[in-house]
């Protein structure tokens, strides 16, 4: 037990994204409204990108902006500065993200014209009839 | 235009295009042909002199921006890349040509935006084949969906609700993959493929590099519709506009293929993938001969020659998932020419069914009655798509079948052999009974007087030379293995 409790509290910055990677998979999955399962998308995107994120905190660690002549004369202490390349990668990741979700408003706000209803269960009826 | 940079003109053409249709074509539609097919021609002539270049003297690897890798940005061009630009680029070209008479019919006063999409999507595909960054890769195939996406919701009806599910499968395909690329980030600190695999071996930690390679597997699957996570495929396809699914259907699930055959072997070790976890290689198989089992049977209940088309889309990524797993050259061999062999057959097929299309307005089977008497010309090649589709000689689909069973009996995976004996059976069954209903019936309601209505040169063009192309294809495939392909399946086999 004490055993598990320290996996957790050690590592809880990954508990923590797949915790929420869950949550949003569940409502990409289970939901039956377009909307939340759009809005699960993005809480799966936003946990990805928390682990990305995460992953590069070192504990004090300082901003990695650093003086070019200070580098040059004394070189870097990596342990002192927050690695910054998945915070980088994360950016891009983030515009990936907006747009998939400006396209799929924009497909949705389409699906609601055409059927008056963002319910899948409503959408479904209509189409069978 | 230096030579050395040709592989990057190949991919900046149709970019920087996309933004001139997109702009000279709000001003007059006259620009978009011009702008789409000269782009496109560019592209397919600069990508056949870079096969050529690598033919002569090898692959080589280039640092954009001059960033050193793994810290820059590294493309590869290898004798697969090199093949798959070609193929993309020529792909890309025949199916243009035929869109722009479906688009100015299906979508009239938008083929700015169509081929703005289009044009996009294509330098995308371009990038992912050419890319040696794993998180690069994941960048290009969302932009190669996102441009898919729009491309899906521009068709009629319950399009925008196909898009939207795919959208969903899709973004969880790309974030599965992601998740794979940042386990083995946090193993290894880098994102090179070449780096990855040089740091591999000397980590220990198979837990974590295990589950990376199991999430990008399983995204890349998502991706590529591979049996049970198919889902998405068949109304996406077959609901899009006539002009998209002629550029999706033949190149999307095939560049995934690619992808996962560059994930597998530039990343992982050919040790690590087959001998290390034999149980796991040889369940790969059997899933995918179940795919080819399950989605050849799926298509036989269809009664749209498009959504049937979309089925057995989804049996060929079983063909080649398994070739590629089955764990010898001959299977590789036959995978890799499948990939172009079935981007070929495809196209041919969908090109037949944009051109009855375009004439028709409908694809169902009762609408296809006395199709042969009015468009003899479409309907003969369809008919050699279909025996391409079936593996009849010499048709270019036969000799990647050949390899692939061979490959099968090589390995001793006779459940996968059966399964494409099987699906190619149920093929024939398909494509005769399409065969039987257009030539042999009568047209119901215009009994007497069918008329001969073909469809316009612009569509019969592409259609036909795609035809002729499997045929010339499939007498050269010895010539095409030995120079190409022999070179292109990863070392160690």
């Amino acid at each position: 037990m004490e055993e598990f409790l320290t996996l957790i509290v050690s590592k809880v910055n990954y508990w923590a994204y797949v915790i929420l990677m869950m949550i949003g998979f569940y409502a990409m999955i289970g939901k039956r409204n377009l909307v939340k399962k759009l809005i699960g998308m993005n809480i799966f995107q936003t946990a990805i990108i928390l682990m990305f994120v995460s992953a590069g905190v070192k504990h004090g660690g300082k901003i990695p902006i650093l003086n070019k002549y200070e580098v040059l004369k004394h070189g870097v202490d990596a342990t002192q500065v927050v690695n910054p390349l998945p915070h980088v990668l994360m950016l891009t990741a983030i515009v990936v993200s907006v747009s998939i979700t400006g396209v799929a408003l924009a497909i949705l706000l389409r699906i609601y014209r055409e059927y008056g209803t963002l319910e899948e269960d409503e959408i479904l009826e209509k189409l069978g009839k | 235009m230096s030579a050395s940079n040709l592989h990057v003109y190949v991919m900046a053409v149709p970019l920087l295009t996309a933004f001139f249709v997109n702009l000279l074509g709000r001003v007059s539609n006259s620009w978009v042909a011009p702008l789409v097919c000269g782009s496109l021609s560019i592209s397919s002539v600069a990508a056949l002199v870079l096969m050529g270049r690598v033919i002569a003297s090898g692959g080589f690897s280039y640092t954009v921006g001059n960033w050193t890798p793994p810290f820059g940005i590294e493309l590869v061009v290898d004798h697969l890349s090199a093949l798959m630009l070609v193929l993309i680029s020529v792909v890309a070209l025949f199916a243009s040509i035929s869109a722009l008479k479906s688009v100015e019919q299906e979508l009239p006063g938008r083929e700015h935006l169509f081929f703005t999409l289009f044009l996009i999507l294509v330098a995308g595909l371009m990038g992912l084949v050419l890319t040696g960054d794993a998180f690069n890769l994941y960048v290009l195939l969302e932009i190669t969906s996102i441009t898919t996406y729009g491309l899906i919701a521009m068709g009629k009806g319950r399009a925008p609700l196909a898009s939207f599910n795919y959208i969903i499968m899709g973004s969880i395909g790309a974030c599965f993959y992601l998740l794979g690329v940042g386990y083995l980030y946090l193993m290894t600190g880098t994102l090179n493929m070449a780096d990855i695999a040089r740091i591999l071996p000397t980590i220990d930690g198979a837990a974590a590099v295990a589950t990376a390679f199991a999430f990008m597997l399983v995204g890349l699957w998502v991706k590529m519709a591979l049996f049970p996570l198919h889902g998405w495929l068949p109304n996406a396809y077959s609901l899009a506009p006539t002009g998209a699914s002629l550029i999706v259907a033949p190149l999307m699930t095939k560049v995934s293929i690619y992808l996962m055959i560059r994930v597998m072997f530039s990343i992982f070790s050919i040790d690590y993938l087959f001998l290390q976890h034999p149980q796991v290689q040889s369940g790969i198989v059997w899933v995918a001969a179940l795919a080819i089992v399950s989605a050849s049977a799926l298509a036989l209940a269809q009664k749209d020659l498009k959504r049937m088309l979309t089925y057995i889309i989804i049996a060929e990524v079983g063909y080649m998932v398994g070739g590629v797993w089955l764990a010898n050259g001959t299977g590789m061999t036959g995978a890799v020419l499948h990939i172009v062999n079935d981007a070929l057959m495809t196209l041919c097929l969908f090109l037949a069914a944009a051109a009855i299309y375009y004439r028709s307005g409908s694809l169902e089977f009762n609408s296809l009655q006395g199709i042969y008497r009015k468009m003899p010309i479409t309907m003969a090649a369809f008919t050699v798509g279909a025996f391409a589709m079936i593996g009849v000689p010499p048709t270019a689909g036969f000799f990647s079948k050949w390899y692939l069973i061979l490959g099968g009996i090589e390995a001793g995976h006779w459940e996968y052999v059966v399964a494409l004996l099987f699906s190619s059976l149920v093929n024939a069954v398909l494509f005769f009974r399409i065969i039987e209903i257009g030539y042999f019936y009568k047209d119901g309601e215009h009994h007497g007087h069918e008329t001969l209505n073909e469809a316009p040169l612009l569509m019969q063009a592409p259609l036909v030379i795609s035809a002729v192309a499997l045929i010339v294809i499939g007498l050269g495939s010895g010539p095409l293995v030995e120079t190409i392909i022999k070179l292109a399946v990863p070392v160690g086999f």
